[in-house]
């Protein structure tokens, strides 16, 4: 396969593989412990458990930190109950994203309000739910707009069409977010331990590599934004850690095949004239975080389903037992979570990061038992 | 019934419309018999069908000629849509039942055929699917010697649901089982894997994606007979149906209490597959297949066994992807093509297509 088997070619993973333990060897042993570079990105968490990099990196070395980078692994319960709330309604079809549908509300998921008879339909993009508005306009079309900014920008075009068309049975339920007011409330929490990031790819893509500037310049702390092969993964930790073994501390771009310095300047107009940021957004397991979410512009209202419909808009605890917030914090490791693998699997998610495949608790538990298994210690210290 | 007081749109004039089945259909009368008579028996035709007993009668004597244990399996099939690119729901119940009782060794000889047709549906339709059934069963050498035929309302079933139920004959000293795999043992694997499962994602429409895959729906029985010459041993073996290989491997694996590694570098994938599985972000092992077997057999017969599958049309892309070591028990490792390792689990639920 051209333009992706390039991109996983062992003999330049392990070319990098030397460079990077021969930079990171004496980092680790001046610190006493491994380096921890967290992959902001639930795609990159995706590709390190599905290529097996973890196993490629010595442990005592390197230490992914698993970031909140999945758009629907951090979906609060309330968010949920209003979805599955919205999709009740006899006379709305409800859209959304495949992997939402599995996402557990405090009364369950949308998947279940399907099988109960709710009309909820799996779409692949914003568009597809706008073709159902267009052949089914007796009926109230709802699309479930869930993402960071990687997805934000499809969301808006898709708006200004049902605009410009005069489509009157579409809106949304917007539930974007934004990822770098996200990495601050992560950098300021007092028990962060982090060497590094590696920044998202796909959300770089938009906004470009200027809005990460803080975290070098405030938090001094690098940052790479990375593609999403294995090769591009295993090049960006070399780029990290190098900058730490020189002492600096920058914004790098390894993707630049893919992401401009100043980002996709109409994708960020069309984001922009559709909508503007919420003074807060919940976050499940990370509480409510200054201006990390979206909401429709009121020129849009028409369109926006929280002014359209009535909802309950309850906030709902997290389950007590899940400690998806520690572990997108990067405090503890998934397995190390009380509930991992006993209350909660990926058959029964009680947390969100089991839900999805790009989540951290979901990738332990499908890819991870063997690296578990060596190191039977750490589990059971948890 | 009535279609206006249903609430159905009224009649089209009736030249306009295309027969279809009605619950009259299914009422056990006149347009019953007419339906057997005129669509079904000709597809179907074989003596032990034709005198329309209310069951068929198999000589016991026949049976015996072909070995020493009967196999007898059952497998309903709903498909969306009826019709995809490389086959059709009919085609889909007869391969499938024949080869649940093939990658037992078995020689598939006799299937039954329970039809639940949706009122509706149009004649032609359901005509060109039973043919499609006589085709195939001639292809995998399988007899369907009875049925049934039901008709329900609008909205009961999804146009067309088939069930077979197939008895096949297993020769004597052949006994492949999940609980067989040994250290030492190769994996193999008669071809590409997770074309059915893309044909049938891409003929839905629902993808803005155009490639030319067709399903892998073929008989299996030929090929695990030429297998079965080659090594009359053979450790495991099944189809990777629902689930994939993913699946298979990690029963066997399971059931062997024995581990599993297979090499990314050498599994088969047709590239179009591989591409569109990218695109949607689905992982090809879990993806179905309906005419892909995986068999377990002593490493030092792998050879031959690959040599004589590869002689075979249905064989032609084998090859071997793996082998069977102790450890660690009951799980299925992959070796990545790019060198790293990593689990590969059963899936909790259906795949779902990631965000971005």
């Amino acid at each position: 396969m051209r333009y992706a088997d390039e991109f996983r070619d062992p003999d330049k993973a392990r070319t990098l593989v030397a460079e990077i333990v021969r930079l990171a060897a004496p980092l680790a042993a001046d610190r006493g412990r491994p380096l921890q570079i967290m992959e902001v990105c639930g795609g990159h968490t995706h590709t390190i458990f599905r290529y097996g990099l973890k196993a490629m990196l010595p442990q005592e070395l390197i230490e992914f930190v698993h970031g909140p980078g999945c758009p629907v692994c951090v979906l609060p319960m309330g968010r949920v109950d209003n979805c599955v709330a919205l999709a009740r309604n006899p006379n709305v079809i409800f859209t959304t994203f495949g992997d939402a549908m599995r996402v557990p509300g405090s009364h369950g998921s949308l998947l279940q309000a399907k099988a109960d008879g709710a009309d909820v339909r799996m779409v692949y993009s914003p568009l597809d739910a706008l073709q159902i508005a267009r052949k089914n306009p007796g009926r109230e079309v709802i699309f479930f707009a869930l993402g960071f900014e990687t997805t934000m920008p499809s969301t808006a075009l898709t708006v200004l069409q049902a605009r410009r068309e005069g489509i009157g049975n579409f809106s949304l339920f917007c539930n974007h977010i934004t990822i770098p007011a996200t990495m601050k409330a992560l950098l300021d929490s007092p028990d962060l331990m982090l060497d590094g990031f590696l920044g998202p790819g796909h959300v770089s893509m938009v906004i470009g590599n200027r809005p990460y500037d803080f975290i070098a310049r405030v938090y001094h702390r690098p940052l790479v934004v990375s593609g999403f092969e294995p090769l591009d993964l295993l090049q960006s930790l070399w780029m990290v850690i190098k900058q730490i073994a020189e002492g600096r501390c920058e914004i790098e771009n390894q993707y630049t095949r893919i992401v401009p310095e100043e980002g996709n300047a109409q994708a960020l107009a069309a984001v922009g004239e559709v909508f503007e940021l919420r003074d807060f957004f919940e976050w499940r397991g990370l509480g409510s975080i200054e201006h990390s979410g979206v909401k429709m512009r009121a020129d849009f209202a028409r369109f926006d389903a929280e002014r359209k419909f009535s909802m309950p808009h309850l906030t709902v605890a997290d389950p007590k037992a899940c400690q998806c917030g520690d572990v997108l914090k990067g405090l503890i490791k998934p397995h190390q979570c009380r509930v991992f693998g006993t209350a909660c699997t990926p058959e029964t998610p009680l947390g969100a990061l089991m839900v999805s495949s790009e989540g951290a608790c979901a990738a332990y538990h499908q890819y991870g038992r063997l690296t578990r298994t060596a190191q039977p210690a750490a589990a059971a210290s948890a | 019934m009535n279609a206006a007081a249903a609430g159905t749109p009224p009649l089209q004039p009736a030249a306009a419309r295309a027969p279809t089945v009605t619950l009259a259909h299914g009422a056990g009368g006149r347009a019953m018999r007419a339906l057997i008579e005129r669509t079904i028996l000709p597809a179907f035709s074989n003596p032990l069908l034709a005198p329309l007993e209310d069951q068929a009668r198999l000589s016991i004597a026949d049976l015996a000629a072909y070995g020493d244990r009967l196999t007898f399996t059952t497998d309903s099939y709903v498909v969306t849509p009826l019709t995809f690119p490389g086959g059709d729901i009919g085609k889909l119940a007869v391969f499938g039942t024949a080869n649940d009782l093939a990658v037992s060794g078995a020689r598939p000889l006799y299937l039954s055929c329970g039809l639940v047709i949706e009122e509706g549906l149009a004649l032609d339709e359901l005509a060109r699917i039973v043919q499609s059934m006589g085709r195939a069963s001639h292809e995998a050498g399988v007899a369907i010697v009875t049925g049934d035929t039901k008709v329900v309302e609008r909205g009961a079933a999804d146009r067309l649901f088939i069930n077979t139920a197939g008895i096949g004959v297993m020769p004597a000293g052949v006994n492949p089982s999940a609980a067989r795999a040994r250290p030492g043992d190769a994996v193999l694997v008669n071809g590409t894997l997770g074309d059915h499962g893309v044909a049938i994602l891409l003929a839905r429409n629902e993808l803005a994606l155009d490639a030319p895959v067709l399903s892998d729906c073929q008989p299996l029985y030929s090929l695990v007979a030429a297998m079965l010459a080659a090594c009359n041993d053979i450790h495991c073996m099944r189809d990777a149906t629902r689930g994939g290989l993913a699946t298979v491997l990690n029963e066997f694996a399971a059931s062997s209490r024995v581990g599993i590694r297979l090499r990314e570098a050498a599994l088969p994938f047709n590239e179009t597959v591989r591409g569109a599985c990218e695109i949607l972000g689905l992982d090809p092992l879990y993806l179905a297949n309906e005419g892909k077997l995986v068999a377990v057999v002593p490493g030092p017969h792998a050879g031959a066994v690959l040599a004589a599958m590869r002689a075979h049309p249905a064989g032609r892309h084998a090859a071997i992807i793996g082998e069977v070591c102790a450890e660690p028990a009951g799980n299925v490792i992959l070796a990545t093509a790019i060198g790293g390792d990593r689990v590969v689990d059963m899936l909790a639920g259906e795949q779902l297509p990631r965000i971005c």
